[in-house]
């Protein structure tokens, strides 16, 4: 186990800093950073002023060693726009950001792991169907639609819940539920395909030769063979609502960590943009390696290898 | 359907008791009849081998046996009895407080029957704490007992490990062991050494005759390796294409063979001593036949040496030569005999020669 973790931790720490590299180079392909602060009027002396402040003139592999070491000891530099540091920045939107895509995750599990052991018992029946038809469903209509219906009906007609904001636990149920109805239908599918395999297994046929009941046949001895994939998409996936929650985030007016990189790429803040970039992947990074952790003590035969 | 298997008598303290059974699959071409009217029974302390090629009907007949077929499967029987309980009368929940206490079954490939999440320490004792013999603690010592039974040294640092740190022969130890935990008075082996090596087959049968005999229990051993029925079965039934086409002691099937199909098996056997180094084995021309839709006829027709015009016409009739020896052919007792030893006579000048 301790070997397992060794080699995981040290995969990790190569993918964080190849991340970062890239990270920190795409920004400055995107075009002349220099020239853009400047503003479009500026001569080619205040470009150059402009770069020599914030330190683009250098060699690039000197700018990222110079961003890394202050990186490594917690100073990200200082917003453009608001001058405040990157870091608090991020740490202040980051709580709202966590809760709701816990919750979001949270609830795509709770609805899709029972859905796909129940469509997989129940394979081509209209059960299996219906599970099918909403995995469609939530797979096919975009997040911002489907939170602007709901926005329109539970908000503004009904005015069951509020439509914006985060003050109490009312104003996550729709960010939550649009979030995760988006996440379900991998998670349902990915459960009920697992479950059609391992009830196939011979294990399964031992089990039942046992005389165990049905229940402990499923939850025990099929379930957690089937989840395995589902933990490593669900850490993906966890990352993706941590990170790529930005529609929803606007349209709820959520103030997380979403919300922050969309101003912040809209006002040019390049500090803040290339912070929040490599913050999602190291967040990937994490959740790959808490998966993979968690599948290891799923199942011993990865612990292995 | 005819079951003029349905009056063969049985004792009553038979602790299984098959007559007429019938499997039948539905499958997008339509009805398979995997298994036809078939009868048997075993007694306590005694060895049945089922003996066919791959494709018989041997595996569903065990499975039938343990309700354990797909749902897509129907059994009927004028009489299938486990220790005189009526097995087609029982609800789901009734058979599965038998299955892995008064019968246990054992499969084919070890490395995919055991769950590769759980330890088998945990999967043991499972078996034994879902039908209420005790707790975890006493379940724990049965287990390290019954793994020292069936030969596994280190007993206790077992129970820790999982399947996929055993090797084949010892997950089927382990298999073993975990299906004698609740002391059944039936076990089902299907095939148990098939996937194994070939050292290690003959350690396993051995095993297997051993605690059979140790623990009085019946054993249903299904097999296609005829070695292995003679020097274990006490019975034999041999099975074609969802027939049993002969029944009857180890001794009788294998000195007189009746039905062609037997004769034919029995003559792919070479017997050392006896067989000339380098001499030709009997073998059986053709293939099994499709099992779909309804037949007429004899199902070895096709591939049979005395095939002739009655044998594709009705149902072929029962043989009987006493309590549970009989063969399914149109051809009577006398003639197959002679058969029997012209073939032998034939085989012998060809050896000589």
């Amino acid at each position: 186990m301790a070997q397992f973790l060794l080699q995981r931790l040290t995969i990790s720490l190569l993918v964080a800093i190849t991340v970062s590299i890239i990270g920190f180079s795409l920004l400055r392909l995107s075009g002349d950073l220099a020239a853009e602060l400047a503003g479009e009027d500026a001569t080619q002396e205040e470009i150059a002023q402009v770069a020599k402040a914030y330190g683009l003139d250098r060699p690039f592999h000197i700018q990222y060693l110079d961003w890394v070491g202050k990186a490594l000891q917690g100073d990200l530099g200082r917003s453009l726009f608001t001058n405040e540091p990157v870091l608090e920045l991020i740490t202040t939107r980051l709580p709202v950001t966590v809760q709701l895509a816990t919750y979001s995750l949270i609830l795509a599990l709770l609805v899709a792991l029972p859905l796909g052991v129940l469509a997989a018992m129940k394979q081509n029946t209209w059960i299996d169907r219906l599970a099918l038809s909403i995995a469609v469903f939530g797979q096919a209509i975009p997040s911002f639609w489907f939170a602007l219906l709901m926005i329109l009906f539970f908000g503004v007609i009904l005015r069951w819940l509020p439509i914006s904001g985060t003050d109490t636990w009312r104003h996550f149920i729709m960010p939550t539920i649009t979030l995760s109805t988006f996440a379900m239908p991998q998670f349902m599918r990915l459960t009920r395909t697992g479950m059609l395999d391992v009830l196939e297994s011979d294990f399964i046929r031992t089990a039942r030769a046992k005389g165990l009941s049905p229940v402990i046949v499923l939850w025990k001895h099929a379930l957690r063979n089937a989840v395995l994939p589902v933990v490593s998409l669900a850490a993906v996936a966890f990352g993706f609502l941590l990170g790529g929650s930005f529609i929803v985030e606007s349209i709820f007016a959520v103030n997380g960590v979403g919300f922050l990189a969309l101003e912040s790429i809209i006002r040019q803040d390049f500090p803040v943009v290339q912070s929040i970039v490599v913050f999602i992947s190291f967040v990937y990074i994490v959740l790959t390696l808490l998966s993979d952790l968690i599948n290891a003590q799923l199942d011993p035969r990865i612990r292995l290898t | 359907m005819v079951t003029d298997t349905a009056d063969i008598p049985y004792s009553e303290d038979s602790i299984l008791a098959v007559r007429g059974m019938n499997v039948d699959i539905s499958v997008p071409a339509g009805t398979l009849h995997a298994v036809t009217n078939s009868a048997f029974h075993v007694k306590q302390g005694e060895t049945l081998c089922i003996v066919g090629e791959s494709g018989c009907g041997k595996s569903i007949t065990s499975l039938a046996v343990m309700g354990l077929l797909p749902a897509n499967a129907t059994v009927t029987a004028d009489v299938l009895k486990f220790e005189g309980r009526d097995l087609l009368s029982m609800s789901q929940k009734q058979l599965s407080e038998l299955r892995g206490n008064r019968m246990g079954m054992i499969f084919q490939d070890p490395m995919t029957s055991l769950n590769p999440v759980y330890t088998i320490g945990n999967q043991m004792q499972e078996i034994y704490v879902r039908h209420g013999k005790g707790n975890a603690q006493q379940a724990k010592d049965r287990a390290i007992y019954l793994l020292e039974k069936v030969g596994i040294t280190a007993a206790e640092s077992r129970l820790g490990q999982y399947p996929h740190q055993l090797s084949g022969g010892l997950r089927q130890r382990v298999m073993i062991a975990m299906m004698l935990m609740n002391d059944p008075v039936l076990i089902i082996a299907d095939e148990p050494t098939t996937a194994l090596d070939v050292t290690i087959q003959a350690q396993i049968l051995h095993l297997l005759a051993d605690l059979q005999k140790e623990f009085n229990m019946a054993l249903i051993l299904i097999t296609h390796d005829l070695g292995v029925v003679a020097r274990i079965a006490d019975r034999v039934a041999v099975m074609y294409a969802g027939y049993m086409v002969e029944t009857g002691s180890s001794d009788e099937v294998f000195n007189a063979p009746m039905h062609p199909y037997t004769q034919g098996l029995i003559d792919c056997i070479p017997i050392p001593g006896k067989t000339e180094r380098g001499a030709q084995l009997g073998s059986i021309p053709g293939i099994v036949p499709a099992l779909v839709g309804d037949q007429e006829g004899c199902m070895f027709r096709s591939r049979c040496d005395y095939a002739m015009e009655k044998c594709a016409v009705g149902d072929v009739p029962r043989q009987a030569l006493g309590e549970m020896r009989g063969y399914r052919c149109v051809i009577g007792p006398e003639q197959a005999e002679a058969n029997l030893q012209a073939s032998r006579a034939k085989a012998a000048v060809a050896a000589g020669e």
